[in-house]
């Protein structure tokens, strides 16, 4: 059988993928899920907060993925669990997806269009290179999470979190409800790289302090950690010499970035962005490659997964679209990022495909006040978008008309933080 | 009294300081809009907070249900509170919203299950 759409992944970015290609008139969808469910991050996310975009309420994660689920079993959208993506080749008019599975063992399943919707992961203690032993008692956040809310260990009693992401906030308040005694939260930058809510109500709320322009110098003990150094950092981010404190603990939780799986997606000669580590996307989330399409924090990592269904509709819309020959693949505008912006996305746009209005994601580099956002097309200002406060944490989202966009006829748009007028 | 505190209406975390004067009404500064006040008087007053976390499961797929307070508590009863869940074990199968406790401390409040949970 030759599916009309395989999504690659059965987290919130697939699951509302899957849902938009169905409704927009793929008749064969099929999700693809390496987990034993579907919903992926969201289950161990029991936390409230999500939703508030979508839903109008504050869901928790478990609740806002089994609304997802609800939707692709109410539209019979089959799904295998327990199976792992091999590789995806691209065959012209046929994509073949190489599966392994413990039911089937090894399958190639072929599809007119794919959507990648693999999500991100954890950097770990390896990939940010703290100096010291590797005894057991480091955890990445999300780790610790899935132990405690999902398989229900407790990774220890008293803790130690690196970074200051909205996993490692998160779980220093999970950690301190759970009866453990979170000691400080580091932060090697001098603002939060969570969001203010968290930062309110799982901290200040436990009295837990945060320790901001502060890392790890040192993981103290052999076979169980018994300790952390923790230095102060100056503003190249270079350790301050006589600022070292020693802090007795046996966990210590790494809340320090995700990255975007893409292992299948670089293999399979998808071009890439290295600014979000993701592919680079159209405007229905349409990658270089005819018929795959990408959304999700496999895309670029989102701070709420409220974004992720937004975006993972239009990878449905733009999946069903070229299977019926409606997508239209004429690049109008590309979109670069410029003075205080990391990156963008999507990072084109083809004009024929847009409905009313094209919503370009990004994130700015520093803590910005009172400044705004301007789009530019050459030197004419198209578009500004005012933030009282621009932070890293909290991703921009800038929407231009389609009657704005439409009065150039090509170009590129650039993205920069300027001083409000 | 006088409490400094981090706005959490919107992204830009206003610092304000709330003071409760002699006749019992609030002056709230620092705030940039007039909503911040609204949410420092409730936080000085009655602060609430939704408490999600987990309860013992048997017979299902995991041994841990996520469960939420279906109503925010006062946030001076949070350990109260879950030292009062980790109390509970129910059997699968259980539905999202199903009460796993009628009435917690008195509160008027149920603890809900907040995924469901297939028998296996």
């Amino acid at each position: 059988m030759i599916y009309d759409v395989v999504i690659l992944g059965g987290g919130p970015a697939g699951l509302a993928a899957a849902v938009e290609a169905k409704n927009g008139g793929a008749e064969n969808v099929l999700i693809l899920e390496r987990d034993r469910e579907l919903g992926g991050i969201l289950n161990q996310c029991i936390h409230n907060g999500f939703g508030l975009h979508t839903f109008n309420e504050e869901l928790t994660g478990p609740e806002y993925a089994e609304r997802y689920i609800q939707k692709v079993k109410d539209l019979n959208i089959p799904y295998m669990l327990d199976t792992m993506v091999l590789d995806m080749h691209d065959n012209g008019d046929l994509k073949s997806i190489h599966v392994i599975n413990e039911e089937n063992g090894y399958m190639i399943i072929e599809a007119k269009a794919v959507i990648l919707t693999m999500g991100c992961r954890e950097r770990t203690s390896g990939a940010i290179g703290i100096p010291g032993y590797r005894p057991s008692g480091v955890f990445t956040a999300g780790t610790a999470q899935r132990f405690i809310n999902m398989e229900g260990f407790m990774p220890g009693k008293e803790v130690v979190i690196l970074g200051s992401g909205d996993i490692g906030l998160i779980m220093a308040r999970r950690m301190t409800l759970e009866g453990a005694h979170v000691q400080a939260v580091c932060e090697l930058m001098p603002y939060s790289n969570g969001l203010v809510r968290n930062i309110v109500q799982c901290l200040d709320d436990y009295d837990i302090p945060l320790k901001l322009s502060h890392t790890i110098t040192f993981i103290h003990g052999k076979d169980r950690l018994e300790g952390v150094t923790v230095a102060k950092v100056d503003e190249k981010l270079k350790v301050i010499p006589g600022t070292e404190e020693y802090i007795p603990c046996d966990t210590l939780l790494l809340s320090v970035g995700l990255i975007p799986e893409n292992e299948i997606t670089r293999n399979a000669g998808v071009v890439m962005d290295n600014r979000t580590n993701g592919a680079i996307v159209g405007e229905l989330r349409q990658t270089s490659m005819p018929g795959v399409f990408a959304c999700g924090n496999v895309v670029h990592v989102h701070d709420l997964v409220d974004f992720v269904s937004e975006e993972a509709v239009l990878a449905g819309k733009g999946a069903a679209k070229f299977i019926k020959g409606e997508l239209d693949n004429e690049i109008t505008f590309t979109t670069t990022n410029g003075d205080g912006i990391g990156y963008v996305v999507p990072q084109q746009v083809a004009m024929k495909n847009v409905e009313d209005k094209v919503t370009f994601y990004m994130r700015v580099r520093q803590v910005f006040k009172d400044k705004v956002v301007n789009a530019y097309i050459g030197d004419q200002l198209i578009a500004t978008k005012k933030e009282k406060k621009l932070l890293p944490a909290e991703m921009v989202n800038f929407k231009i008309a389609k009657d704005v966009l439409a009065q150039y006829p090509a170009g590129e748009i650039r993205f920069v933080v300027e001083e409000a007028k | 009294m006088k409490k400094e505190m981090t706005c959490i209406v919107c992204p830009i975390g206003c610092q304000m300081t709330i003071e409760e004067k002699a006749d019992g009404t609030y002056e709230v500064t620092g705030n940039t809009c007039k909503r911040g006040p609204k949410y420092a008087i409730n936080e000085m007053t009655n602060p609430t907070r939704v408490i999600p976390t987990t309860v013992v499961i048997k017979n299902a797929m995991l041994p841990r249900l996520p469960v939420k307070t279906a109503e925010p508590i006062p946030k001076g009863q949070i350990f109260d509170a879950m030292a009062a869940i980790n109390q509970v074990v129910v059997e699968a199968p259980v539905k999202t919203g199903d009460v796993v406790i009628k009435d917690l401390l008195g509160l008027g409040i149920d603890v809900v299950a907040t995924r469901t949970m297939d028998k296996c």
